[in-house]
């Protein structure tokens, strides 16, 4: 059983914790992501590590409710432990793989939409720690969706914020603002999207009128997370990929989006079943 | 004349039936029908079942225990070779081993002996005998990765020699293939599965769910950090093959262990639990081993027509006889001489059919298998929600790549020899991730010989 340490609202629909896995802990890196399941009964459920602390045995996961399984991880409380959490999982992001010094060179760009902001933030805080210049973009839907705005601010350059309703930051949507910074002539070695499936497709959009390199995670159904079972297949460039093992990262000019969309929504009329309520989209 | 009697019919679930649930096909036999099944051996001085189980189960000796109703010895023959014959029993491909080599078969019909090992095993079972004596502990700690057959007998026989063995298993419950593959009508997972587990556990095996090995942990740091002494490789063949056709990635064409993993691991088919499956009116499986003939069970039980597409004829199928004689009984369409060239979609991208081309059997080749043709022209369109691609599995990569030293073939197996000596030294290995998609059989021999090569070179290393 794996004990859920410390829990906080980040808003109404999203929900982070820490939880006690110490192997885990001792592993995880940048890019990578665990699986969950709450109780005996559960779906298998894919969570991005946000970050991990090997000396206290941590890893914390932020979880947004869009149906059943992610309403019910929202719903445990602090004291209350998970089923089963497995990982690290999938490949780390590929600039673990580079030395200090070839970091402390680069700058990055890192397009964060909604609840993505919480996966871009172990990369973030890691490219800081080598020393990289980042400059990052969050974008959400309105002011109470923006996550991870003063962690963030603590380990990035820029910090720019834009909210689908102007309520917060500037109005308009993240591909705007990357637009405009890239129009002022911001030059970047690397660009990183991490949001829901259809703003990463259009950031990608985006990005290739200024050849700017791009890498996309891609959040596609799974099953086991361990190469398997092949749910989480995806067309990469004229490959057939599984995202689990050979992901979550793939390079954003490669992937054909409009088929992940199409096989994410493979469960949908099974899954709005399960649960009726109401529900709070990923945007997507 | 004792080989006058005929072969016990055993009792079934009646077909109409059990389409309808998920409870094991097979009854099994009671006592008397096993006391009397068991007498029809002749006890031959020279017994070719013997030589024909992988792992050389004195069969007319546990045979002649049962006919004297001493059902407890009978479990302590079996128990010598084989740790799992609650699942051989049930699983072995008995007509070619055991069954296809008995001296009744030639005229008549075999001995049952598949059913009468399963007979004994939940015999035991029911009336709580375990085998569970073991040496004192001897303070080496050795790490079992994988807990499928390989794996479970390689713990098992450690822990009797006095071995302090840790099993690390990816997914959330212990079993392998037992567990997330074979379904629950051929092999209930309650009953016989847990408890071959909880054998395991009995003998003081630890086992450690939720670890994926090459990510959360490594071999190098479970022999430099952990302090295990020695670590078998029992990861099994896991990683399902496509065919690269168009239409691959429509929605509705899935792989048989997802199809399968959702069902079994997740158990999807009960309303009670919360992992969704998607089956539709009709189901198409490609291929013919008994995984397609699992899922092709699983989709009728869950509601759908099946059909199974099959590239060569009915002689060729490699799945288990009973399996596909249990599958027609229960209402499942072959279509032999068929392989599918492209999955057809709507418009919304979902399947709607699937388009075969018929074939045709060549000439032998090098394996004496007569290799299929496609026959030009005959395309013809199947109408299907669903396909479930069995086209076979190869082991996972991610161990041999985390481990240096660790070296694989052209398949991606493991390269061990005979008693799963690998290429680094105090690395051993055993099961479908050395010979590829095999046999439970096969995969517990190989987990019981590399556990007695295990005992031999830390005994020589550490002295
Ligand atoms: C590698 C990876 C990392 C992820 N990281 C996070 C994370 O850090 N935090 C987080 O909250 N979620 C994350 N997700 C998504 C999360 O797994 C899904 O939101 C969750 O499985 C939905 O389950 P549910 O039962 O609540 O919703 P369901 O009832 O299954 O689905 C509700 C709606 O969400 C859609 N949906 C289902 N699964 C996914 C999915 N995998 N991605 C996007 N949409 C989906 C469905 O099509 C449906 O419209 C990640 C997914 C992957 C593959
Ligand atoms: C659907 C189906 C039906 C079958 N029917 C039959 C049958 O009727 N008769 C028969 O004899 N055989 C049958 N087989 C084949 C048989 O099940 C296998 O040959 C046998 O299970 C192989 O055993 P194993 O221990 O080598 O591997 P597996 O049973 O595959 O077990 C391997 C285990 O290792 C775990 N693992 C993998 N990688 C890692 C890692 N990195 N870290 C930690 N754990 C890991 C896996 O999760 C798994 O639990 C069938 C197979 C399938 C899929
Ligand atoms: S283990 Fe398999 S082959 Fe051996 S006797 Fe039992 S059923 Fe036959
Ligand atoms: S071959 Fe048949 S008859 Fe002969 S000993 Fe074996 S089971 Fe008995
Ligand atoms: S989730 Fe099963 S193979 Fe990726």
């Amino acid at each position: 059983m794996y004990k859920i340490v410390r829990k906080k609202f980040l808003t109404p629909a999203i929900a982070l914790m820490d939880v006690d896995a110490p192997r885990m802990a001792k592993s995880a890196k940048p890019g990578q992501f665990l699986i969950v399941r709450v109780h005996e009964k559960g779906e298998r459920i894919p969570l991005t590590i946000c970050d991990y602390n090997s000396e206290k045995g941590t890893v914390t996961i932020v979880t947004q409710v869009v149906g059943a399984s992610s309403r019910r991880i929202c719903n445990m409380e602090e004291g209350d432990s998970f089923t089963d959490f497995a990982g690290p999982l999938g490949q780390p992001s590929e600039f673990i793989h580079m030395s200090r010094e070839e970091l402390g060179a680069k700058r990055f760009l890192f397009v964060a939409g909604g609840l993505g902001t919480a996966p871009v933030y172990p990369q973030v805080k890691y490219l800081h720690s080598m020393g990289a210049k980042i400059d990052v973009i969050i974008g959400a839907k309105t002011k109470d969706m923006v996550i991870f705005e003063e962690e963030m601010g603590a380990v990035c350059d820029n910090l720019y914020i834009c909210t689908d309703d102007g309520s917060y930051g500037r109005k308009g949507l993240v591909t705007q603002m990357l637009k405009e910074l890239l129009d002022k002539g911001e030059e970047y070695d690397q660009a990183v999207a991490i949001g829901p499936m259809i703003m990463m497709k259009f950031v990608t959009l985006s990005a290739k009128e200024y050849n700017l390199p791009l890498i996309v995670s891609l959040n596609t159904l799974m099953v086991d997370g361990t190469g398997m079972c092949g749910a989480c297949r995806v067309s990469v460039g004229d490959q057939v990929k599984f995202a689990c093992v050979d992901g979550p990262e793939f390079d954003a000019y490669k992937v054909d989006f409009d088929e992940a969309m199409r096989r994410q929504g493979m469960y949908k009329s099974i899954e709005a079943e399960a649960d009726h309520k109401c529900k709070i989209g990923l945007g997507n | 004349m004792k080989n006058k009697i005929p072969r016990v019919p055993v009792r079934e679930q009646d077909p109409v039936a059990r389409i309808g649930n998920f409870q094991e096909v097979c009854y099994g036999y009671n006592e008397q029908e096993a006391m009397l099944e068991a007498s029809r051996c002749l006890d031959c001085k020279n017994p070719k079942c013997i030589v024909n189980c992988p792992v050389n189960i004195q069969i007319p000796q546990f045979l002649h225990e049962v006919e004297k109703g001493n059902f407890e010895e009978a479990a302590r023959i079996i128990a010598m070779d084989s740790s799992l014959p609650a699942v051989c029993g049930r699983v072995c491909p008995q007509e070619s081993q055991c069954e296809g080599a008995c001296i009744l078969g030639v005229k008549n019909e075999p001995v049952a002996i598949g059913k009468l090992e399963r007979f004994v095993a939940d015999w035991s079972r029911e009336h709580g005998v375990r085998f569970t004596s073991k040496e004192p502990s001897n303070g080496f700690k050795v790490a079992v990765i994988g807990s499928g057959p390989a794996g479970i007998a390689c713990a098992t026989d450690l822990a009797k020699m006095g071995y302090d063995v840790t099993i690390f298993e990816a997914l959330h419950e212990p079993g392998g293939v037992l567990q997330y593959g074979i379904p629950e009508f051929r092999l209930p997972k309650e009953s016989v599965v847990k408890t071959e587990i909880d054998n395991v556990k009995a003998l003081g095996v630890k086992i450690e769910t939720n670890v994926v090995v090459g990510r959360t942990v490594t071999i190098d740091s479970l022999m430099d950090d952990e302090g295990f002494a020695a670590v078998f490789v029992g990861s099994g063949a896991g990683l399902p093959k496509f065919m690269g056709i168009p239409g691959e990635n429509l929605n509705g064409v899935v792989s048989a262990n997802e199809f399968l993993t959702r069902s079994n691991l997740m158990r999807a088919y009960d309303p009670d639990y919360e992992t969704p499956i998607y089956v539709g009116k009709r189901v198409a499986v490609v291929g013919g081993g008994n995984v397609a003939m699992d899922a092709a069970r699983t989709a009728k039980r869950l509601g759908a027509e099946v059909t199974v597409v099959y590239r060569r004829t009915e002689k060729e199928l490699p799945a288990r006889v009973e399996e596909v004689h249990h599958a027609k009984e229960e209402g499942i369409v072959f279509r032999m001489l068929t392989n599918p060239v492209m999955v057809l979609g709507d418009d919304k991208g979902w399947v709607r059919g699937l388009t075969c081309i018929k074939m045709e059997l060549g000439e032998p080749d090098d394996s004496g298998r007569r290799s299929p043709k496609p026959l030009k022209g005959s395309d013809f369109d199947i109408e299907t929600d669903v396909v479930i691609m069995s086209l076979g599995t190869s082991p996972n990569p991610l161990i041999a790549n985390t481990t240096p030293g660790l070296e694989t073939n052209r398949w991606s197996c493991l390269v061990a020899d005979d008693y799963g000596v690998t290429t680094r030294e105090g690395v051993f290995a055993g099961g479908d991730v050395v010979t590829g998609a095999a046999t439970v059989i096969l995969a517990m021999g190989a987990g019981r010989k590399a556990a007695s090569a295990i005992d031999s070179y830390i005994k020589n290393k550490k002295g």
